[in-house]
């Protein structure tokens, strides 16, 4: 995609100004603006409560402390049970969503008929059709009771489930921007893999994967920012009590569980409970920013690099 | 989630009434028409729906929203001068009642039905049947090391205690507080608090040593869930029901339920004629909603103050 350049071919390049081209210009660049405004907006919203929230408690609490209790007189403002919380469930989540989601991608460029795969790629695709509120039901009361049935000691409220049905629910994200980063790849590669003697699996996995490797690393991270990000199923299957624990048998209470919960109360705009749900929703941000960013540069790495 | 999602909805319902109201064609009552806003406490909230549903049915033209965002963001909104009545399951503090006098705003105090708080257990726990204040407050006080059943009392078995209730926002964990720890707002932390009563009767029906409290019209709606603790209050054991809580000896968990009236509202005939049919109509409603009804006693000074706020 970078290799692309902007400048026009020769014949295209005229003296003459165009202006209906500048406007279609100027429009199209307008809407790439909104989303980037968008994200500068929501930045300048969450600061300015936050930086006040910081002002009365100290980083280094907020980061350290062990208990979240910001409601409660006296309040309490470790953030770390919500982050545990929130790790319990995404690695749960990613658990499930990688391993099948890659498979099913695998599976679907490099194995399937092209006519089996134009049926299963859009039913797959419903998955990530279904309302979160749907799947968080279903984690409460159908995963959960299922997980005491087999034998695990789950609370009623628990990372486990949720965790569970999201990581479900993000196969088709990972597996659909994986195929399409695999079918990407340029048929010379497998055709010269299998003339150097390769079968399905080394050409899928030691030639076809690494050459797509940048997409299904991008679909990794767009996995695990939805997962953090994730808040009807954990409000409703995960539970809302703050936990300092990564066991995902336990109730926890995510993030964004909190920031939604509090967001709909009562808290009184400008006292201090209100400005931990800005507090915890910079946290999320730069979580979510600081990842992405590590992931670009994995890519960039790792990337090989064909044409 | 639940309060907006209830409002909405409430809203709707409303319009979509009002909508079949006009096609009937002012068939009921004396003709009333106008809009009379509610909003405050959860657990009042379905007596002041029920209330609005019968009037319905005589005043077609008067629609009533119903908001349940807490008893203390009831009165919030309620002293801004946004709503006509506020649902209170606990009478108004100082700090609220001095900001709606700063704000202007004059009110008349009804007291409309008798609240009792249910504690609860799961089904499947065959240790006990009553706990005493003390045990409570043991459980619920701030810094609570109670973490198993055994930390109760040592004849109960060594499973672990799951609790549940109420949020900070609500007049319920005020209520429950003051009562329980001694004073209000002060309680532990480590509970899946929730303004939402469903999640805690979903928690405690699903966890065996589970315990959690609630108004009891949710008890009530989910008998066949949950198994109802006694509760000792110095005189005995005794059970929640609406006899108790109307006799008052289910202490000290039973409380009365008001709904204030902003004055200038109340000057609106669809909003007296409201209030007075809540008063005239008070034991159906309480019963429909499954409050305690009013004892004789309190439905004649319940009179009395609407005969004072009509002038």
């Amino acid at each position: 995609m970078a290799s692309r350049s902007a400048v026009a071919p020769p014949a295209l390049q005229s003296s003459r100004i165009r202006w209906g081209e500048l406007v279609i210009k100027g429009m199209l660049a307008l809407c790439a603006l909104v989303s980037v405004a968008t994200t500068v907006g929501i930045l300048i919203a969450l600061l300015q409560p936050a930086i006040d929230f910081f002002r009365e408690i100290s980083v280094v609490d907020f980061l350290t402390g062990s208990e979240w209790a910001p409601l409660f007189e006296p309040g309490s403002f470790g953030v770390r049970p919500l982050v545990y919380g929130t790790l319990a469930v995404t690695f749960v989540a990613i658990a499930v969503a990688v391993p099948f989601g890659l498979g099913s991608a695998i599976y679907l460029s490099e194995y399937a008929h092209r006519r089996t795969r134009k049926v299963l790629k859009p039913t797959l695709e419903i998955l990530a059709g279904i309302p979160t509120v749907v799947f968080g039901y279903f984690a409460l009361v159908f995963v959960t009771p299922w997980l005491r049935d087999i034998g695990i000691q789950v609370d009623i409220f628990n990372a486990l489930a949720a965790g569970l049905v999201m990581g479900v629910m993000l196969i088709p994200t990972v597996a659909s921007l994986s195929e399409d980063a695999m079918q990407a790849v340029p048929d010379a590669l497998r055709h010269g893999a299998y003339a150097l003697g390769g079968n399905r699996v080394h050409v899928a996995t030691r030639v076809v994967v690494p050459a797509a490797l940048s997409g299904i690393v991008a679909s990794f991270v767009l996995a695990i920012s939805r997962a953090i990000g994730e808040t009807m199923i954990v409000l409703i299957a995960a539970g809302q009590q703050p936990t300092l624990t990564l066991d995902p048998r336990r109730t926890v209470e995510t993030m964004t569980a909190f920031i939604a919960a509090t967001g709909n109360g009562d808290v009184p705009r400008g006292s201090i409970e209100y400005k931990t749900i800005f507090a915890v929703g910079l946290t999320l941000f730069v979580a979510t920013y600081a990842m992405n960013i590590v992931a670009t540069r994995l890519v960039r790495r790792f990337r090989e690099v064909y044409e | 989630m639940r309060p907006l999602v209830i409002t909405l909805t409430a809203a709707l319902t409303a319009v979509v009434l009002a909508g079949c109201g006009g096609s009937g064609g002012g068939g009921g009552g004396n003709g009333l028409s106008g809009l009379i806003e509610a909003d405050g406490s959860s657990t009042v909230g379905p007596f002041t729906s029920a209330a609005a549903q019968r009037f319905k049915q005589e005043q077609s033209g008067v629609n009533v929203t119903v908001g349940i965002s807490g008893t203390g963001g009831g009165f919030e909104r309620f002293c801004r001068g946004e709503t006509d009545l506020s649902d209170a399951s606990r009478p108004i503090k100082d700090e609220e009642r001095a900001i709606c006098e700063k704000n202007g705003i004059a009110y008349s105090e009804f007291l409309v039905a008798n609240d009792g708080i249910a504690v609860v257990a799961n089904k499947q726990n065959d240790w006990v049947d009553c706990l005493t204040v003390a045990q409570l407050k043991r459980i619920w006080e701030p810094g609570s090391k109670v973490k198993s059943w055994q930390d109760v009392d040592p004849s109960f078995p060594d499973e672990q205690l799951k609790l549940f209730g109420p949020g900070t926002d609500s007049g319920t964990f005020d209520f429950f507080t003051d009562k329980i720890v001694g004073e209000e707002g002060a309680s532990r932390t480590d509970y899946s608090a929730t303004e939402n009563d469903n999640v805690t009767v979903r928690g405690v029906s699903g966890e065996k040593g589970g315990l959690g409290y609630f108004g009891l019209s949710y008890f009530e709606d989910n008998r066949s869930q949950l198994k109802d603790l006694k509760v000792n209050g110095g005189g005995g054991c005794v059970a929640p029901t609406r006899e108790t809580v109307q006799a008052g000896t289910y202490t000290p968990l039973s409380r009365p339920l008001f709904i204030y009236a902003k004055t200038s509202s109340f000057k609106r005939p669809e909003v007296e004629a409201f209030i007075r049919f809540i008063i005239d109509h008070e034991v159906e409603i309480a019963d429909a909603a499954r409050f305690v009804p009013l004892t004789a006693a309190q439905l004649k000074l319940a009179k009395q103050e609407l005969r004072q706020a009509a002038g």
